[in-house]
Order: structure tokens, then C-alpha cells, then sequence
């Protein structure tokens, strides 16, 4: 074990105070503290019964279906297709057999996974968090070690709460000033994966730090630290401060009293110490960070809203070069197009990426007072978020402006419940993800922020939220 | 607390992965997401009814007649048990069916100079084989297959080599918890209940800071 007296980074003290074993060979075993769980979680529970085992920590996993289930009703009866009923119902089922806290569909909790856990006080800094899909970096802007794996993994925790890990390389990404007016995690996120590539983090877990980051609301740090993933990062993370705490304070499954007292001791000593080295350094200028909109079929492929369509041409090797080609073709754009001549034809404003209540207020200071030209949804991430918005008058706002205001989950990001697009439907989406097929079979994603979407939706076209009065 | 039984009595050892000396399809494209292996409006279906869906989308067109151009398509690459793959292959979603996919069309081993992490352990867990390989041998390897369509590779497991159809040798970095895991055949849950007690100490510490 590394000298205690050495500085450590924010994911070395989560990392030493979780291991289990170190083996000889570098594999360590790694305990988890919490684990998350939702409706495709299916096999995996199949799977730790086809063995005959049982789940050795219940108490530590949470479930709520998000997957699956449409975001036009309630009713888990309206499932049409069997398999996909099968995993809502299952998740229910699964949870009372072996005693697992399920917010199942209809309880005002239910949500995504990965909105559910922060909004729960479930995530809680200086943890170990795993769930069965990518997006689970997202809890790591609550000063926590959170990453996704695999369906084997989870059968893996569900019988030995741990998990066997070589540790990560650390990198360390810095957002130097102030960010921007109507800047938001988004477009960090986005100019950040656009610098470093989709790969550029692979074997790495993030920590997100600088003045452009301590800037960041608590939803905004979790925007961020969700898509580490399309960064090639299995992990984001950033320090705890007085706004995660206030963040946390009195949330359902937060420590309490006495306990929150001394919570709060061991998660100030969380933040990296000065003079902690992290195996690379990346800086990006905060003030330099403009809305970002994706043109092509990778996350990498985001560029400002006042750029163009680039050239493959320019590309720096045959593989990018190609890739682009392709990508182009697929997002039937030319180069050298404005991002703000691009016409869209939906808007899906959702996802574990931007589904908050910020999120939400975003796009409905837009929205308010214009009307969407093209069919545009608003998701809202659980329904906590759908119930604080309905007070704050925010889905009358949506309504009055024609935009379909809908019940929470998962939705358009992926389509596992039907909701998708057309073939060659250009959509402007809040989710993570601009994959060839991801909204459905030969739908068009840009990735733009719950501002930029709602601006798009009554434009008809991308547009500068930043050159509209809101 | 100790188990009543031997764990590895209950569930038997995975099969081994050694060696294997196959047809290798190039897939010649970098950042091949999750998402194109296996859509998502498949991944509800039952494992055996999945396997025919493995790059659904790229593979297929609209009618279900087969692209005569994708890679699986082409006659020699039939009975391929090796897949030759640009960089950042199976980025993306966590779906562990990206790999199962893999496995259930025949595939043992994928070859790229860089993974998607989620992919790459998920590999581990179903005894598939991945090997990294520098960028450039890499993209000699697959201008070979497009060459001669229908040659073969040999990935090596405890010499962790490559052989190429131009009979070079490459080799490889493996961690020896992995290798080890992959000869063996051996079934992680069952390993790591043999250290519950460790497990167990572990949360009793974990209580008493707590408490």
C-alpha cells in the first residue's frame, strides 16, 4: 500500500479504503458499497439463480426500471412486447424475492437509474457504486467511484458485493475560468471528448477539476461526469464541496443527525491533495467553450454552433478520415455546411444525461412563449423531477408551446421501449450517444444541451441559445 | 460463514480457451460501438434467439435479404472464428450481449489495437479471447484478409502470440490473473467466494468505522 503520508488522489482514497484482497498479480478485489440496479438487470438475477445463489448484500442494492417501460403511461399492462414486459415486471418480482428496494413503475421515486440514485441520497461521496450499464460515471460527480459493467459482473456483485479490478490510470482534466454565459456541462463535456477523442480516456477514471468545473451546479457536474464514458473514461469524478453537500443534505437514504456530522468530516478529506500526480494532465480554456452540437455518428464529432460541417479531407489519418466519410454520408450532411442551416425534424429533451430539473427549466425558459415547429418531447428523469416541475408550472409552459410533456424513464436515448425514431429522421437530442441505429434504424442524432434542443425545436434548425432572448 | 460446499462443485468450470487457428474476418472500421453489434431493440430477446441479429443493422437490408458487401456475408469468411477489428472496438453500452453475440456466431477471439474497457473485461467474463495489437500491424493484418479473403490467424494463449497469414509473429500483453482465468476455464463468482472470509472482514471493518 502507498505511503499515507504521500498525496493521494480523490480516486486513490476511495480505491485503498475499498480494497478487499491484492493479489500477487495486480488484481485487486474491489468492495462495492452500493449497487444499482433496473429492469435489464433480467438475466442477471436469471442467471444468479440458475446457480442457486443468493445475494449477499440486498440492503446495498437499489432497483428501479427505467429501460423498458414507455414514458406515454404508467401501466406496465401496456407493454406490448412480451420480452420487454417480461424485464419491467421481472424487476419487481426479482427485488421482493430477494429483498431488494425496488422503485417500481407508479411509485413517485421511479426513475433512471442514474437520476434515482443522487435524488435518493443513495450516492454519496466517497462510496464505490457499479450498475449494469455505462452511464453509471454519471454518480461520480458526487465525489464517488461509480462505473459501469457488465450483465456477469452484476451477477457478481449480486453474490459477492466486490468485484475483481486492476487499477485505473488516473487523468486529470482541467477546465481553467470561468465558463461562458448559457454554457453547460453538456458543452463541456462535449468540447472535452471532441479534444481528447472517444478512446482518449480509455483505462483511465477522470477527475474533472478548475474553476469551469467548481462553476457547475450539482445537475450540471452530473451531466459531465455521464458521458466520461463516450470519452473512453469507465469513471468521472469530482470533489465534493459545500455544493455537493447541500446537494445531499436531507435527501431519503442521506445519513442523518449525528451521522451526517460525521459524513461530513470524512468527505472534506475526500478532495485530491495538493501535489497529487494523475498519469495525464488535459487543460481546456472555460471562456473558449462554446454551445456544442454533434455532426457526425460519435460523440467526438461535436463542434461550436458557430462552426460548420468540417472536411474529411483535413482529417489527420486514413482511419478518421474514412470514419467521417462515413459519417457524413450516414447524417446525410455536407462539409462545409453552418451548424445553424441544419434542419432537424424532432427534438428528444431526456435522458440520464439531461433529464434534471435544471434541465427542465432550461429548456422551458426557451420554450416559454414560442411554439416548437417540429415534434418535441420532454422527458423528465423520474418522477420527483416530473412532480417538482408540474409545480413550478413548467409543463403548462411545455404545453402551451406544443411540446409533449411525458412520464419519466430512459425513452428516445436508446429505444428499448419502442420510443424511436424514423429512418433518416434528423433528431436534436439531450442523450449521450449519436451512434449509427441508437435512436433507431437509420435515425440522425446531434447531441446538443436541453437549451440548444429547445431552441432547435422552435427554430426548425440549430441556433445560437445564446443570440435568443430567454 | 464458510461455504457448505466447494463452490466449483456447484457450477462446472468454464471451457478453456488455449489456442486458436481460424479464418479472420476484417471488420475495417475504428470506433465500432456496441449499438452496431447488437441494437438495442434485440437486447430483450432470449440469448438463443439473439444470434442471428450480430450487426443487424450493417449487415441486413430493410427486406432481410443479407448486404452481399458486409464482411460476415462474404462466403469465405464463413466459418471465421476470429474477428480483425480498428481501434476502440465495441465502445459504447455495457451490453455483455455484444460479446455473447460474438461468441454464439463463432467468434473466439477479437483482434484490435484498442477496446471499448466495458467490452473488454465483458470478453474475460465469456472466455473470449481479446488481443491488443499495435495499430499498425493491425491495419497490415486486415489489408491481408481483404487481400486474400479467407485466410487464416493464430492466436496463441500461453505463448501469447498472434500469428499472421504472412506467417509473422506478434505478441501480446496479457494480465496473468486474466490468462490464468482464460486456461483454466475458470468461473470468477466460484473464485471469489473462496475468499468470503476476506469478504466478510472486510465488512466488519467497514461496520465498527461506521459505527
Amino acid at each position: 500500500m502507498a505511503d499515507a503520508a504521500k498525496p493521494a488522489t480523490l480516486f486513490e482514497k476511495i480505491w485503498r479504503r475499498h480494497v478487499v484482497v491484492d493479489r500477487p498479480d495486480g488484481y485487486t478485489l474491489l468492495y462495492i458499497d452500493r449497487h444499482l440496479i433496473h429492469d435489464g438487470s433480467y438475466f442477471a438475477f436469471q442467471r444468479l439463480k440458475n446457480r442457486g445463489l443468493k445475494m449477499r448484500r440486498p440492503d446495498l442494492s437499489f432497483g428501479t426500471p427505467d429501460h423498458y417501460m414507455p414514458t406515454n403511461t404508467r401501466n406496465k399492462e401496456d407493454v406490448t412486447n412480451p420480452d420487454s414486459k417480461r424485464m419491467v415486471t421481472g424487476l419487481a418480482i426479482n427485488g421482493a424475492e430477494h429483498g431488494v428496494t425496488v422503485f417500481d413503475i407508479g411509485d413517485r421515486r421511479n426513475g433512471i437509474v442514474h437520476v434515482v440514485g443522487p435524488e435518493q441520497g443513495i450516492t454519496l461521496p466517497g462510496i464505490t457504486l457499479v450498475c449494469g450499464d455505462s452511464h453509471t460515471s454519471t454518480h461520480g460527480a458526487m465525489g464517488c467511484l461509480a462505473f459501469g459493467i457488465g450483465s456477469s459482473e452484476v451477477t457478481h456483485v449480486m453474490a459477492t458485493q466486490s468485484l475483481w479490478q486492476k487499477k485505473p490510470k488516473t487523468m486529470r482534466i482541467d477546465i481553467d475560468g470561468a465558463l461562458g454565459f448559457g454554457i453547460t456541462g453538456k458543452d463541456v463535456i462535449l468540447a472535452i471528448i471532441a479534444k481528447i477523442g472517444t478512446a482518449g480516456g480509455t483505462g483511465h477514471v477522470f477527475e474533472f477539476a478548475g474553476s469551469g468545473i467548481r462553476q457547475l451546479s450539482m445537475e450540471g457536474r452530473l451531466t459531465l461526469c455521464n458521458m466520461s464514458i463516450e470519452g473512453g473514461g469507465r469513471a468521472g469524478m469530482i470533489a465534493p464541496d459545500d455544493k455537493t453537500f447541500a446537494y445531499i443534505a436531507g435527501k431519503p437514504y442521506a445519513p442523518k443527525g449525528a451521522a451526517w456530522d460525521k459524513a461530513l468530516v470524512e468527505w472534506k478529506a475526500l478532495p485530491s491533495d495538493a501535489g497529487a500526480s494523475f498519469d495525464s494532465d488535459v487543460r481546456l480554456s472555460g471562456p473558449d467553450i462554446a454551445p456544442m452540437v454533434t455532426f457526425g455518428t460519435s460523440p467526438e464529432d461535436a463542434v461550436p454552433i458557430t462552426d460548420r460541417v468540417p472536411d474529411p479531407s483535413t482529417a489527420k489519418d486514413a482511419t478518421k478520415r474514412e470514419g467521417l466519410t462515413r459519417a457524413l454520408a450516414y447524417m446525410g450532411l455536407t462539409p462545409g455546411t453552418a451548424i445553424t442551416d441544419i434542419k432537424i425534424d424532432r427534438v428528444f429533451i431526456g435522458s440520464c444525461t439531461n433529464s434534471r430539473i435544471e434541465d427542465i427549466r432550461a429548456a422551458a425558459a426557451v420554450a416559454k412563449g414560442r411554439k416548437a415547429v417540429v415534434p418535441s418531447w420532454i422527458v423528465p428523469g423520474s418522477g420527483i423531477i416530473k412532480e417538482q416541475a408540474e409545480a413550478e408550472g413548467l409543463d403548462k409552459v411545455f404545453k402551451e408551446a406544443g411540446f409533449e410533456w411525458r412520464e419519466a424513464g430512459c425513452s428516445m436515448c436508446l429505444g428499448t421501449n419502442g420510443e424511436i425514431g424514423h429512418p433518416q429522421e434528423r433528431i436534436a437530442s439531450t442523450s449521450n450517444r449519436n451512434f449509427v441505429g441508437r435512436q433507431g434504424k437509420g435515425v440522425r442524432t446531434h447531441l446538443v444541451s436541453p437549451a440548444m434542443a429547445a431552441a432547435a425545436a422552435v427554430s426548425g434548425h440549430f441556433t445560437d441559445v445564446r443570440r435568443m432572448k430567454v | 460463514m464458510a461455504q457448505d460446499k466447494d463452490p466449483q462443485e456447484k457450477v462446472p468450470a468454464r471451457k478453456p480457451f488455449t489456442s486458436v487457428t481460424a479464418v479472420a474476418a476484417p471488420i475495417n472500421q475504428a470506433n465500432v460501438d456496441t449499438d452496431q453489434i447488437i441494437p438495442a431493440r434485440f437486447l430483450s430477446l432470449p440469448r438463443e434467439k439473439m444470434s442471428p441479429h450480430l450487426f443487424r443493422d450493417v449487415r441486413y437490408n430493410d427486406n432481410g435479404s443479407p448486404k452481399p458487401e458486409f464482411v460476415l456475408n462474404k462466403p469465405a469468411y464463413k466459418n471465421a472464428q476470429i474477428i480483425v477489428a480498428e481501434r476502440n472496438f465495441a465502445c459504447g453500452s455495457s451490453r455483455e450481449m455484444a460479446v455473447t453475440v460474438i461468441q454464439d456466431n463463432g467468434f473466439k477471439s477479437v483482434i484490435a489495437p484498442s477496446f471499448g474497457d466495458i467490452f473488454f473485461n465483458n470478453c474475460f467474463q465469456n472466455g473470449v479471447l481479446p488481443v491488443m495489437l499495435p495499430e499498425a500491424r493491425v491495419n497490415q493484418l486486415l489489408r491481408f484478409l481483404l487481400e486474400l479473403p479467407g485466410a487464416e490467424i493464430t492466436v496463441d494463449l500461453p505463448t501469447q502470440t498472434v500469428k499472421g497469414p504472412d506467417g509473422m509473429v506478434d505478441t501480446f500483453e496479457i494480465d496473468s490473473f486474466r490468462k490464468d482465468c482464460l486456461l483454466k476455464g475458470i468461473d470468477e463468482i466460484a473464485m471469489t467466494l473462496g475468499y468470503e472470509a476476506d469478504i466478510a472482514a472486510f465488512e466488519k471493518k467497514q461496520r465498527s468505522a461506521n459505527g
